[in-house]
């Protein structure tokens, strides 16, 4: 009886039939975007778990990253430039589909893809030729299953770039006014740069001293 | 609320309440004996809390009880109750009450945990940061082996070499030295500060999938019982071969966990003779609820004249077995020679061999 | 007040009307995206959990009834205390609390048609079932047996193909509860009907909110830990393994991080019941509505930094046992205004005693026993002696049965009608609450001295000295057995026969009572619009019949 009509006469302003009439279907196509910023606050207090399990490993050893274990950083450095330039190029493409360019937003996020997949087979590549594995001691744990972890949410992020690239063949998918799954797309790519930066800084600058 | 005058009778139910729980507090009978320093101190603690809480709850539960009493509705009244929103002072005063309270409790229990000498383990030790390479090792037996099934040979030997020997050689070093060597924080409780003298009697303490294993290290005796003169500093070291166990004895109000991989020690002076359980507090497998033992407080003379006894009994065969490398013996073997005294039943050895994932 | 009240004049405007009213019977049963429907098919399916789980605490009391271990083998004991505790916490309370009463109420107390989310909620829901056959599958390997807490090294060594698919099953109920802490945040933030101003938000919502906030940043710790774990078990990592360099405390950090703050997901919803079951049935406003929502607010926030309390016997150093200390007893503030708000809700009120306000109460003066032992716990000279023993065993059921079940059990006689449209039968409620009370104060009580003289929990063998006291909890675990029967044969009964329940049975005045009894698909044909507060009870000194007449005059 919160709601009803009679106690006031302001109750029975046109207000109500407004809401009645505007069906909740379209007024949710913004509240996506607010659901996937919730979500990534949750994974990053995912991530968060596995840095600070990190961080207190490494506080109880007496050398880290154990002799042995070292590890390598031109490929890294390279491939966090590749990243890191990458969250430019994929805001390219979302200000070229906010001027309704749906080919700008092609040609854009088609190179973000290359410069996924690029830092990928870099990943790939590290792993093959670091001459350890993940069971070899406890920074090589940390260290496979950080990368790891991240290297599977830059592929995620990769299928929605792909995701978004499909779509955006059919005419009229994305316009400058509806364009949810672009940005959706561009927000968890950024997510997945700023982890890199804080494991690049964890697993490999701080290692050097 | 508002409206309830400080009256009379608000005044001789406080003053009840908190007589009936002072009353409660200090004669609730439900702690056992006392057999520490400790003891007292947690118990005066415990009477406090138990006086403080008695008085909530009664004052809670009363409050109820007169309230659905008083305002339970009459056949036919189908109209709503007075229309309060809250009452300004009234909530600063029950938000006021416990946290002045709970403040109080906190600097209190600051007190109690300073005097029974919480500070004193890891004083000087807390050098987190440049721990030394002698990384707590566990001994590499075979209750532990299938814990190392990758990366035994990550480990470098001599940092287990140094810190492994507790269990498998009983002639080790004497206390103050093992505690010198050891750089990582050593939880647990220690003498009461301003005593810095080295403890009396140190008593290593081993715990394993089940049962306790007490070292002398000044005599090179090895117990499954912890024996102990009463009135002397006795100072424990307590380790874990396996998984987690938890040193406990009641009457003494100490408990600290006995980590694989970490130390922690107790410091307390038992305040009466008699014999008491030591009971294993965290679940450590099938067994956890027999793991128990007992620690027999003697006399100064009557302890003096139990460690020669003891020294002289296992000069002879029971060291053999003791020295032997647990590494090479399965658990049931390893325990066999204590059966009897720990009190296992042979069903519980008998058990505790297939209970093991012998991978 | 019913959905009949709403003007006349304004239904042509409504294009749902032709639209489906209600769900069939088996479409309870599929991949329902309807919020009522989700709400019910977790209220279910967790409550069949909680026989389960029940039904093993009933094989562990009878087990404990004898000092001997002779009932059950000691594996078993301890894989049915691991998966007793795993089950009542991850697959009843926590899932039946939020993701059942949240899905049904919030979107209709907040007045919108669904969720943010309709189909992530359904699949939110579809995680659950599988978590639970897969916790239950664990038993044909052994079951998982280092307890709820699952601390390595233990957890590694035994059983451990058990333990592993322990872990995915709390991964899958933990990624439950992250996606539907996502919907429930964006629902109440963005959905709220246009004409509810953020003071008339009823309390339960707000409950579920700061809720949904704590799940939302504690969890992942929780799937990090376990991730952790899986990787040590399965594929040779030593995180925890301190012959390799790993440490054991850690996991104990990583896991209490996330299952502290888990007491409180349990507890705040419950709260929130509380909230909307006290004003109705005692015919008053709640008192302290703002007081009550930051109270939730601040719970969550002190609750995020008092985990070590579970581990002062641990590798702990000394500061962080004090400051832990003293955050675990500042939580006791915000509870106690919450505590005392409600009982001045009852003053000067009309206080009916229906079966839903009789748990309410029972809540009231369980959940303080349970509280109060709480804060003697914070406190670390004592915590030592009370650790790991019966003591923490009576403190938790306290606050977990008498607190989290008997809210769970007051919200279901609350809104069984708007659920069912039928009204549950209130002479066993009756029965079933008496039988509740008093088997919860005889199966738990006792435990509060068998922990302080010194009877360690988790054992399935024990001191012969406490056995008379163990038969008195024995007993009353029956008893509680009993009155669980009671309400399953109620519940099923009331939802096939039970007397038909008008819209609004209670009279109450939060939005989900101004649609049918059970609401329509969609909930409303025109949305509610909201004139006054949620628990403006006896304002103008009008009582809800005298509003019934002005209805009449009104049109
Ligand atoms: C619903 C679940 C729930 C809730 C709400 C609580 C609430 C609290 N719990 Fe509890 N707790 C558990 C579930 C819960 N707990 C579980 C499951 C465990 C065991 C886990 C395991 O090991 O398996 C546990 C264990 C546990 C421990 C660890 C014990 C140990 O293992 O050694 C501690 C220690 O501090 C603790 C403290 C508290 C405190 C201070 C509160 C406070 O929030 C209580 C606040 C409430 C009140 C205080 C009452 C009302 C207030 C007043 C009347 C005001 C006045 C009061 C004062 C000024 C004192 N709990
Ligand atoms: C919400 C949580 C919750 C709830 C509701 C309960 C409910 C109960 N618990 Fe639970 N308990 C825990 C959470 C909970 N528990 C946790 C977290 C632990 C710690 C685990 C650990 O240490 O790891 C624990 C541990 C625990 C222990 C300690 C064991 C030990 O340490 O050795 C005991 C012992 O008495 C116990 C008893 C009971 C009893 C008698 C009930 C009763 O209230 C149960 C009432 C319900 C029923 C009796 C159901 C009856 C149903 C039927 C009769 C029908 C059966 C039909 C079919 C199966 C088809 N519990
Ligand atoms: Cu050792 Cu329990
Ligand atoms: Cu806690």
């Amino acid at each position: 009886m919160q709601g009803s009509t009679i106690e006031t006469p302001d109750s029975l302003t046109p207000t109500a039939s407004t809401i009645a009439v505007g069906g909740h279907h379209e007024e949710h196509a913004d509240l996506r975007v607010w659901g996937l910023l919730t979500f990534l606050v949750s994974e990053s207090l995912m991530f968060g778990g596995f840095f600070v399990a990190y961080l207190f490993l490494r506080g109880l050893a007496s050398e880290w990253p154990p002799e042995g274990t070292e590890v390598e950083l031109l490929v890294p450095a390279i491939n966090t430039i590749i990243l890191v330039s990458s969250s430019f190029v994929i805001h390219l493409g979302d200000t070229a589909i906010k001027k309704n360019d749906v080919q700008g937003l092609r040609k854009w996020y088609i190179i973000t893809a290359a410069m996924g997949a690029i830092f990928l087979a870099g990943q790939v590549y590290e792993y093959k030729t670091l001459g350890y594995g993940l069971r070899t001691n406890i920074f090589s744990n940390c260290f496979y299953l950080m990368t790891g972890f991240h290297g599977l949410h830059v592929f995620i992020g990769l299928l929605l770039i792909l995701g978004v690239l499909w779509r955006s063949r059919r005419p009229g998918h994305y316009s400058a006014t509806k364009h949810t799954g672009v940005e959706m797309a561009e927000i968890y790519w950024h997510f997945v740069d700023i982890i890199w930066i804080i494991l690049f800084t964890l697993l490999y600058i701080l290692t050097m001293f | 609320m508002s409206q309830i005058p400080a009256s009379l009778l608000t005044l001789i139910a406080g003053i009840v309440i908190t007589l009936f729980s002072i009353w409660i507090g200090l004669n609730h009978g439900l702690l056992p004996e006392q057999v520490s320093e400790q003891a007292p101190l947690v118990d005066n603690l415990f009477s406090i809390m138990l006086a403080i809480a008695f008085a909530f709850f009664l004052v809670v539960q009363g409050a109820i009880l007169i309230f659905i009493v008083k305002y339970r509705r009459r056949a036919g009244d189908d109209t709503d109750g007075v229309y309060i929103e809250g009452n300004f002072p009234l909530e600063i005063v029950w938000t006021a009450i416990p946290a002045l309270i709970v403040i109080g409790l906190g600097i209190y229990s600051v007190d109690v945990y300073q005097r029974m000498g919480g500070f004193a383990p890891s004083t000087g030790m807390m050098a987190h940061s440049h721990p030394s390479s002698h990384v707590a090792q566990m001994s590499r037996s075979a209750m532990a082996a299938p814990l190392m099934v990758a990366d035994a040979e990550a480990v470098s030997p001599e940092a287990s070499a140094s810190e492994s020997e507790e269990s498998a050689t009983p002639t080790g070093s004497e206390a103050p030295k093992v505690v010198e060597t050891y750089k990582l924080p050593i939880y647990g409780f220690g003498a009461p500060p301003e005593v810095k003298k080295p403890a009396d009697v140190t008593v290593n303490v081993m715990g394993l999938q089940f049962a306790w294993i007490f070292t002398y290290p000044d005599s090179g005796i090895t117990t499954s019982e912890l024996h102990i003169p009463v009135g002397k500093d006795i100072q424990l070291n307590i380790t874990a071969q396996d998984v987690i166990h938890s040193f406990w004895v009641p009457q003494f109000r100490l408990k600290q966990d006995a980590l694989p991989g970490e130390k922690s020690q107790l410091n307390f002076v038992a305040t009466k003779t008699g014999t008491y359980p030591v009971i294993c507090a965290e679940l450590c497998g099938s067994y956890h609820g027999s793991m128990r033992t007992q620690v027999i407080i003697h006399t100064p003379e009557e302890y003096q004249q139990w460690l020669e006894e003891t020294k002289v009994a296992q000069a002879g065969n029971l060291n053999q077995a003791v020295a032997t490398k647990p590494a090479e013996l399965s658990p049931s073997e390893f325990l066999a020679p204590y059966a009897q005294e720990m009190g296992i039943r042979a069903e519980t050895l008998k058990q505790l061999h297939p209970q093991h994932p012998s991978s | 007040m019913t959905q009949a009240q709403i003007p006349l004049e304004q239904t042509p405007v409504v294009e749902h009307s032709e639209h489906k009213k209600a769900w069939k019977w088996y479409e309870y049963f599929t991949f329902n995206v309807d919020h009522k429907v989700i709400g019910i098919q977790y209220l279910v399916t967790t409550f069949i959990f909680y026989l389960i789980g029940g039904a093993m605490a009933v094989a562990m009391r009878t087990e404990l009834a004898t000092a001997d271990s002779d009932f059950l083998n000691p594996s078993l004991y301890n894989a049915f205390l691991t998966n007793h505790g795993t089950i009542m916490i991850f697959l009843w309370v926590v899932p039946s609390a939020i993701g059942g009463f949240g899905n049904f109420l919030v979107p209709l107390m907040v007045g919108a048609r669904d969720m943010a989310f309709p189909r992530l909620n359904a699949i939110a829901f579809w995680v659950v079932p599988p978590a639970g056959i897969l916790l239950l599958a664990s038993f044909f390997f052994g079951g998982a047996q280092a307890g709820w807490t699952s601390y390595p090294p233990l957890s590694e060594i035994t059983a451990p193909q058990a333990q592993s698919i322990w872990i995915l099953s709390l991964v899958l109920a933990g990624t439950s509860s992250i996606l539907g802490s996502v919907n429930f945040i964006v629902t109440i933030l963005k959905m709220k009907v246009p004409s509810m101003k953020w003071s008339q938000l009823p309390l339960f919502c707000w409950a579920i909110l700061a809720t949904s906030l704590l799940a939302l940043v504690s969890t992942p710790v929780l799937a990090a830990g376990l991730v952790l774990l899986l990787f040590d078990i399965n594929f040779g990592t030593s995180f925890f393994k301190p012959d390799a360099n790993g440490n054991v405390v850690l996991y104990q950090h990583l896991f209490w991080f996330y299952s502290h703050p888990a007491v409180y997901l349990m507890i705040l919803p419950v709260f929130g019941i509380m909230s909307e079951v006290i004003p109705v049935h005692s015919r008053k406003a709640i008192f302290g509505y703002k007081a009550i929502a930051y109270s939730s607010l601040a719970i969550c926030l002190v609750g995020l930094f008092v985990w070590v309390h579970h581990m002062f016997t641990s590798g702990t150093p000394p500061w962080m046992r004090l400051f832990f200390t003293i955050s675990t007893l500042i939580v006791a503030v915000p509870t106690g205004i919450k505590i005392f708000s409600w009982v001045a809700t009852l003053w000067g009120g009309k206080i009916r005693f229906t079966s839903a306000m009789l748990f309410a109460l029972g809540l009231l003066s369980m959940f303080v026993i349970g509280g109060l032992s709480g804060v003697t716990l914070g406190v670390v000279p004592f915590d030592i002696h009370a650790h790991d023993t019966y003591y923490i065993v009576a403190h938790f059921h306290y606050v977990l049965f008498g607190g989290s079940v008997f809210g769970i059990y007051a919200g279901i006689y609350h809104w069984f009608p708007k659920m069912t449209g039928r009204m549950l039968n209130e002479t066993l409620g009756k029965i079933h609450f008496a039988l509740t009370f008093i088997g919860t104060h005889l199966t738990f009580m006792p435990m509060h001295e068998l922990g302080l003289k010194g009877m360690p929990r988790r054992v399935a063998m024990y001191d012969p000295q406490f056995e008379a006291i163990n038969k008195i909890c024995t007993f009353g675990a029956y008893v509680l057995a009993v009155s669980v029967l009671v309400f399953t044969i109620n519940a099923i009964w009331s939802w096939v026969k039970g007397e038909k329940a008008s819209g609004n049975p209670w009279n109450a005045m939060t939005l989900e009572w101004t649609t049918d009894s059970p609401p329509i698909i969609e909930n409303w044909e025109v949305l509610p619009v909201v004139t006054h507060g949620p628990y403006d009870y006896g304002l103008n000194g009008r009582g809800p019949s005298a509003e019934e007449e002005s209805a009449v005059s009104a049109q």
